[in-house]
């Protein structure tokens, strides 16, 4: 249903033109749930800001690739065009659900704002309210007469959802729909989710730097660093048995019910910025097996490995667990 | 055992709510924290769970002393906060530290990183000019920001898991006794967390720094804590070893949050979407 190609994005910063995201590919199909994992600055969000063409600044543009929706490929539609696109066929949900809910206004008008901008008034109403009651949130018709104010974290989320799939889009994309929730509300959340991919047989695009989130609502994952995908599997393999060292060492990373402050783990160094990328493997300068003449000289390509999944790791496979070398 | 570093005896806190329904309503007392004893010992780690609204950053907020409690009182090293003034308050103050969850809001946005670090190193420790300078670049270093790259670098040029690094350095700064963190690591990529983890727990180690930790995460509380408070609605329902506690929770809400935990088990998707479907209220 969407396929992304070797998308690129690009921030002219002064007279430099950073590229933030080189070459990323993926796609989505109806019912499914695709994870695109990654740190701060890995540009994950910056990929997903390309697919609604909406990016947080001026400066940051899509510089190559293609974006195929449906049979359609989405580059150099014309403003009005996305428009039609944003919304109706693609909805989105973002980290912090207050910033995005106009205070002054009662919820369930704004979710019949969705409605009533791409001129859908006819019923509106009994659209919020079957939407709403869609969303688990109890006595609908009370909950939509509320300002975002008499509303918990987690049942702003739930409206923005709500507004999200008002025109019944086939894809949502979800950017840390969860960061800012309670464990336990996000796991309401979560679920949600997972009813609505269902239900609905809706694709999710879901952007997380939560392993743990995207282990248990997705079903593929691309796990990116420094702009680039670095590994791609379905996402029982890729947390069984990844094969990248950087994928390697983020699942070592993660708390688990052994972790104790004195063992824990942690990947040397720090991601590199757009100004700074190493040559060859973006990862090497931090790579416990990193290999001079092997990985410092041209960029890797994403290769498809025998048994599913695709790594950019000229040396994957050799090791289990490339941070304590276990062949 | 020792005498506390802080300590909460039956703290209480009420907040008037105004009813919207009448408008010579009497004014109703919400109890957001009820009658909470907490004690904190040097070098040990204190975790605080509980849903928003539980009451459990209002109990930091008094332990910090900026919030008076309506009833009951905190103690700073045996003597009542309320009472001290000159020195004493000045030594509390400087002590007792606090990480919010929310450092860019508590940074100054004219203020370089350096400037933030060295304030309390000036303020509160009266160091002079050319040690701080030094002591900056210490604590930057520390917490895992290169000093080159960022001493001279304003807030909003930094990440989110960056800022809260600075925030805290910061706290770092007053050489504390305690801290009082809320969510101090949530906001950390996995792989910086763990090693704002390994720092603060070196410092219990060689200064006996004591921390209360506010937070969700209980990979987190493992991790660090020794003992775990686990609030509802304004009172302790739930308290103990941490261990012991997370291996047999026996309170509802614990019990709801160890099972919200992600866990990195994909294997767990399935009975979790079977939940989601069964779970669809009529």
């Amino acid at each position: 249903m969407l396929e992304v190609r070797d998308l690129s994005v690009e921030i002219a910063a002064g007279r430099e033109k950073l590229r933030v995201v080189e070459g990323v590919s993926f796609s989505v199909g109806r019912g499914e749930a695709v994870g695109l994992v990654g740190e701060s600055g890995s540009g994950k969000s910056m990929s997903a800001f390309a697919i609604l063409n909406l990016f947080p600044s001026p400066h940051a543009r899509i510089a190559g690739g293609d974006i195929w929706l449906e049979g359609r490929n989405l580059r150099g539609l014309s403003a009005r065009e996305w428009r039609g696109v944003r919304g109706a066929q693609i909805g989105m949900v973002f980290q912090d659900p207050s910033s995005y809910l106009d205070p002054l206004i009662p919820v369930g008008r704004q979710v019949a704002e969705t409605l009533r901008a791409h001129g859908r008034n006819e019923g509106a109403e009994a659209r919020v309210l079957e939407l709403l009651d869609l969303m688990e949130l109890p006595s609908p018709a009370e909950v939509a007469r509320k300002y975002p104010h008499e509303l918990s974290g987690g049942m702003r989320q739930r409206i923005l959802i709500a507004a999200a799939l008002a025109l019944r889009p086939a894809l949502l994309i979800a950017d840390e729909p969860t960061t800012a929730l309670d464990v336990t509300v996000q796991a309401g959340i979560l679920d949600l989710l997972t009813r609505l991919r269902v239900e609905l047989d809706l694709g999710i695009l879901l952007i997380t730097h939560d392993l743990g989130v995207v282990a248990e609502t997705c079903q593929q994952v691309h796990v990116m660093y420094a702009g680039t995908i670095v590994e791609q599997n379905e996402v029982g393999a890729l947390f069984r048995q990844p094969r990248h060292p950087y994928s390697q060492g983020l699942l070592g990373s993660m708390l688990g019910p052994d972790s104790r402050a004195g063992n824990l783990f942690s990947i040397p160094g720090s991601v590199p910025g757009a100004r700074d990328m190493p040559a060859g493997c973006r990862f090497h300068p931090r790579c416990p097996i990193f290999q001079p003449g092997l990985c410092d000289t041209g960029e890797p390509a994403l290769v498809d490995r025998t048994g599913g999944g695709s790594d950019r790791c000229r040396r994957s496979g050799e090791f289990d667990n490339a941070w304590r070398r276990t062949a | 055992m020792s005498t506390p570093i802080l300590e909460a005896r039956s703290v209480s806190q009420l907040f008037p709510i105004r009813s919207r329904q009448r408008l010579f309503a009497r004014t109703v007392m919400q109890r957001a924290v009820d009658g909470i004893s907490v004690s904190i010992h040097p070098g040990e780690v204190v975790a605080l769970v509980g849903e928003s609204g539980s009451g459990k950053s209002t109990l930091g907020r008094m332990l910090l002393g900026l919030l008076p409690p309506s009833e009951g009182s905190i103690h700073f090293r045996g003597e009542p906060v309320a009472g001290l003034s000159g020195d004493a308050a000045r030594r509390f103050r400087r002590e007792v530290q606090v990480v919010f969850q929310d450092t860019g809001a508590s940074l100054n946005p004219r203020h370089t990183i350096g400037q933030s670090v060295a304030l309390p190193l000036q303020h509160n420790l009266r160091l002079p000019a050319g040690e701080v300078g030094r002591r900056v670049d210490t604590l930057l270093d520390q917490v895992g920001l290169a000093p080159a790259r960022f001493r001279e670098r304003l807030p909003h040029e930094l990440s989110g898991g960056q800022r809260q690094r600075v925030g805290i350095a910061r706290a770092l700064a007053s050489e504390p006794s305690v801290i009082i963190a809320d969510e101090p690591v949530s906001a950390l990529d996995v792989s910086v967390r763990a090693q704002v983890l390994e720092l603060l727990d070196r410092l219990r180690r060689q200064r006996q720094l004591a921390y209360l930790f506010i937070t969700h995460d209980l990979g987190v509380v493992r991790a660090l804590a020794d003992r775990v408070l686990v609030m509802q609605g304004g009172q302790l329902v739930e308290s103990g070893e941490v261990d012991a506690l997370l291996t047999s929770p026996q309170h509802a809400y614990t019990q709801r949050l160890l099972a919200a935990t992600p866990v990195p088990d994909p294997a767990r998707q399935a009975q979790r979407l079977a939940q989601a479907l069964a779970g669809r209220p009529a």
